[in-house]
C-alpha cells in the first residue's frame, strides 16, 4: 500500500521534474513549454482571483445538462428497448444510423437550430454521452440472469414488481458503466465545443490562452481540465459504489 | 370442463395426461419431451423424479411450479396451475440467489411478493435461516457463502412463505459429495418438521433412494412414466447409516435396472440438447451490440 503510494509520487516527482528541468536546461523551448512552477504560477493566480470559478462552473453546468439529460432519457429508452419486443424493433435500425453520426459532425447542425448559445452546447454533450448509456441499459436488461427471474417468477413476482425487483438490480452494474462511459465522452465534446463559439469554460480558457499567447496559462488550462475529469470520474465511481455496495461486499472477502 | 371434486383433498399434486412437445429451433418440427404423463402425489409425500439426463425431469417439475406450458392438467391441492403462485416453493439447482440481497432479504423475497409487513417479515425471515443452520449470516451476500450455505438459504427463502408443496430441482447437483450428504439429511428433517409434500428431481440413483417415500423413473426421450418405485426403508433414515443396509442396495438395484436400459438409449441420441424451460430471447442486433458494447466499456 505505502510502497505504491510510493512509487506512484516518485513517478508524478520524475514527470513534473523533467516538465520543470527540460525548457530551463535549453531541451525545449520555454516559448512553447515554459517551465512547470509558471504553469502552477498562472493556476494559482487564477484560483486565488477566483476567475477559475467561473469557468469551471459553467463547464460543469453544460456537462451536467447535457449528461443528465443522457441520463434520463437513455437509460428509460434503453431499458424499453431491452424488454420490450416491439420498441427494440422500431427503435433499432433509426438509432443504429444515429449513434454513427459523430457528435462533432452535428455540431454545426445543432447551432443552426439552437443558435450559438448554451442549448447547443448541451445538445452536443447529450448527444455525446446519450448512446454508451443508452445501449449498456439495453444490454444490462437483456443480459439479466433468466435463472433469478425464475426463481423471482416461481415466488409470484410479475410485471413491474418483477422489474423493480429484479431486472432493474441486476442490470445496474451495467448501466453504470454506461454513465460513466458516456461521462467521458460527454467531457471530450465538452472541450470541443467549448472551443468553438465560447466565451467561458475550461476548454475556451484553453484556446484563448493560446490564441493571446499566454502559454502558461494555456497549460494551466488544461492541467484543470483533468482534474476536472478526474474528479467527474471519481464522483461517478463513489455514486457507483454506494448504489450497489453488494458488489464491493463480495469482493471484499 | 368440471373435474370431480372427489379425490381433490387426497392428493397434494395430481398430474394427467401431461405432454411437452419444443422445438429445439425456430421453425423446426416440434420434438416430443414428455409424454403422456400421469402421476399422483399424497399429501405430505416425499417423491423423486429419476432419470437421464435430457429426459425432460425438470420440465416436469418446472410445468408443476408454473414455469412452463404443456399439455394435460396439472392440479395442486385442488386447484388447476395455470402459471407460478406461492403456494409451490422451488428450490433450484444453481441456487437463483439474488447476489444484491443479504441472505436476509433473500429470504424474504417470498413474503414481500405477499405482501406482509417488514417487522413480520424478518421475524419470520429470520426463523427460516436459523432453521437451516445460518444465523449470524443474515447480513452476508451471497458471493460471500459456500455451496452449501447457498442451497441452504435458497431451501429457507422456498420455505419462508410457507408453500404447500416445495419443488426441488437436483439441489444439491452441484455440491460435493459430503456437503450433499448432510443437506440430504438435513432436508429429511425439514420435511419430517413441517410435513411438507416435496417433489425432488434427480439423476442420482442413492439420492432418490435415500430420500424418498417413492421414486417415479422417467424414460429416455420422449419422457414417459417407466415405473413407479416404493421405498420402504425405514425412518429416520439419516440417523443410521441406512446406505450401507442390504435393503438400501436391493431398492437401489431394482433402480438401477429399469434406468440403465434408459441411460444407454440416452447417450445414444449423442449430443444432448436439454430442453430449455424458459427459453432465452433470442438477441437482435441492437443488445448484441449493447453487449459487445459494455464488453468493451467495462
Amino acid at each position: 500500500m505505502i510502497r505504491t503510494l510510493l512509487l506512484r509520487a516518485s513517478v508524478a516527482v520524475l514527470i513534473l521534474g523533467a516538465w520543470e528541468i527540460a525548457p530551463r536546461a535549453g531541451l525545449a523551448d520555454p516559448t512553447f513549454l515554459p517551465p512547470f512552477s509558471s504553469v502552477v504560477d498562472a493556476l494559482w493566480h487564477w484560483v486565488t482571483s477566483g476567475e477559475i470559478v467561473r469557468h469551471v462552473s459553467i463547464s460543469l453546468q453544460r456537462t451536467a445538462l447535457g449528461l443528465g439529460m443522457s441520463i434520463l432519457i437513455g437509460v428509460p429508452l434503453g431499458i424499453l428497448i431491452g424488454t420490450s419486443h416491439l420498441f427494440a424493433g422500431a427503435f433499432d435500425g433509426p438509432l443504429q444510423a444515429s449513434r454513427q453520426v459523430s457528435a462533432i459532425a452535428l455540431f454545426p447542425v445543432f447551432i443552426l437550430f439552437f443558435g450559438i448559445g448554451e442549448l447547443s452546447k448541451v445538445m452536443i454533450i447529450f448527444w455525446a454521452s446519450v448512446w454508451p448509456i443508452l445501449l449498456n441499459a439495453t444490454a444490462g436488461v437483456t443480459d439479466v440472469d433468466p435463472v433469478l427471474v425464475r426463481s423471482a417468477r416461481s415466488m409470484g413476482a410479475k410485471g413491474l414488481v418483477l422489474f423493480r425487483k429484479v431486472t432493474l438490480p441486476a442490470a445496474l452494474p451495467a448501466i453504470f458503466t454506461g454513465i460513466r462511459t458516456g461521462a467521458a465522452y460527454a467531457f471530450m465534446v465538452l472541450v470541443a465545443a467549448e472551443m468553438i463559439g465560447a466565451n467561458a469554460g475550461l476548454g475556451f480558457l484553453v484556446l484563448h490562452s493560446q490564441e493571446i499567447f499566454r502559454i502558461p496559462e494555456m497549460y494551466a488550462a488544461i492541467v484543470a481540465l483533468a482534474v476536472f475529469g478526474l474528479v467527474l470520474n471519481k464522483f461517478l465511481l463513489w455514486l457507483e459504489h454506494n448504489l450497489t455496495s453488494w458488489r464491493t461486499a463480495a469482493a471484499g472477502r | 370442463m368440471n373435474h370431480p371434486a372427489e379425490g381433490a383433498n387426497e392428493y397434494s399434486i395430481a398430474i394427467s395426461a401431461l405432454s411437452k412437445r419444443y422445438r429445439p429451433h425456430a421453425g423446426s418440427e416440434p420434438l416430443l419431451a414428455l409424454d403422456g404423463i400421469d402421476l399422483k402425489v399424497a399429501r405430505g409425500e416425499f417423491l423423486s423424479i429419476l432419470g437421464p439426463s435430457g429426459c425432460g425431469k425438470s420440465t416436469l417439475l418446472h410445468v408443476i411450479a408454473g414455469l412452463a406450458e404443456a399439455e394435460g392438467d396439472v392440479v395442486v391441492h385442488g386447484r388447476k396451475v395455470d402459471g407460478p403462485g406461492l403456494d409451490r416453493g422451488v428450490v433450484f439447482q444453481d441456487y437463483a440467489l439474488f447476489p444484491w440481497r443479504t441472505v436476509l432479504d433473500n429470504v424474504a423475497f417470498g413474503l414481500e411478493i405477499k405482501h406482509v409487513a417488514a417487522a413480520e417479515r424478518e421475524d419470520v425471515a429470520r426463523r427460516h435461516i436459523a432453521a437451516v443452520g445460518l444465523r449470524g449470516f443474515e447480513d452476508r451476500y451471497p458471493a460471500q457463502l459456500s455451496g452449501g450455505m447457498k442451497q441452504r438459504v435458497a431451501i429457507a427463502r422456498a420455505l419462508a412463505y410457507d408453500p404447500e408443496v416445495l419443488l426441488m430441482d437436483e439441489p444439491f447437483a452441484a455440491l460435493d459429495a459430503q456437503t450433499r450428504e448432510i443437506l440430504q439429511g438435513e432436508l429429511l428433517r425439514i420435511w419430517e418438521r413441517t410435513g411438507k409434500t416435496i417433489v425432488f428431481v434427480t439423476h442420482s440413483l442413492d439420492e432418490a433412494v435415500f430420500l424418498s417415500q417413492r421414486v417415479a423413473v422417467i424414460s429416455a426421450r420422449p419422457g414417459r412414466l417407466k415405473a413407479v418405485v416404493d421405498i420402504d426403508l425405514p425412518a429416520p433414515r439419516y440417523e443410521h447409516d441406512v446406505r450401507s443396509s442390504a435393503e438400501f442396495a436391493a431398492v437401489r438395484h431394482r433402480l438401477w435396472e429399469l434406468l440403465a436400459d434408459e441411460v444407454n438409449k440416452a447417450s445414444s441420441y449423442g449430443l444432448e440438447s436439454p430442453v430449455q424451460a424458459v427459453p432465452r430471447r433470442s438477441p437482435g442486433v441492437l443488445s448484441t451490440l449493447a453487449g459487445a458494447f459494455s464488453r468493451r466499456a467495462g
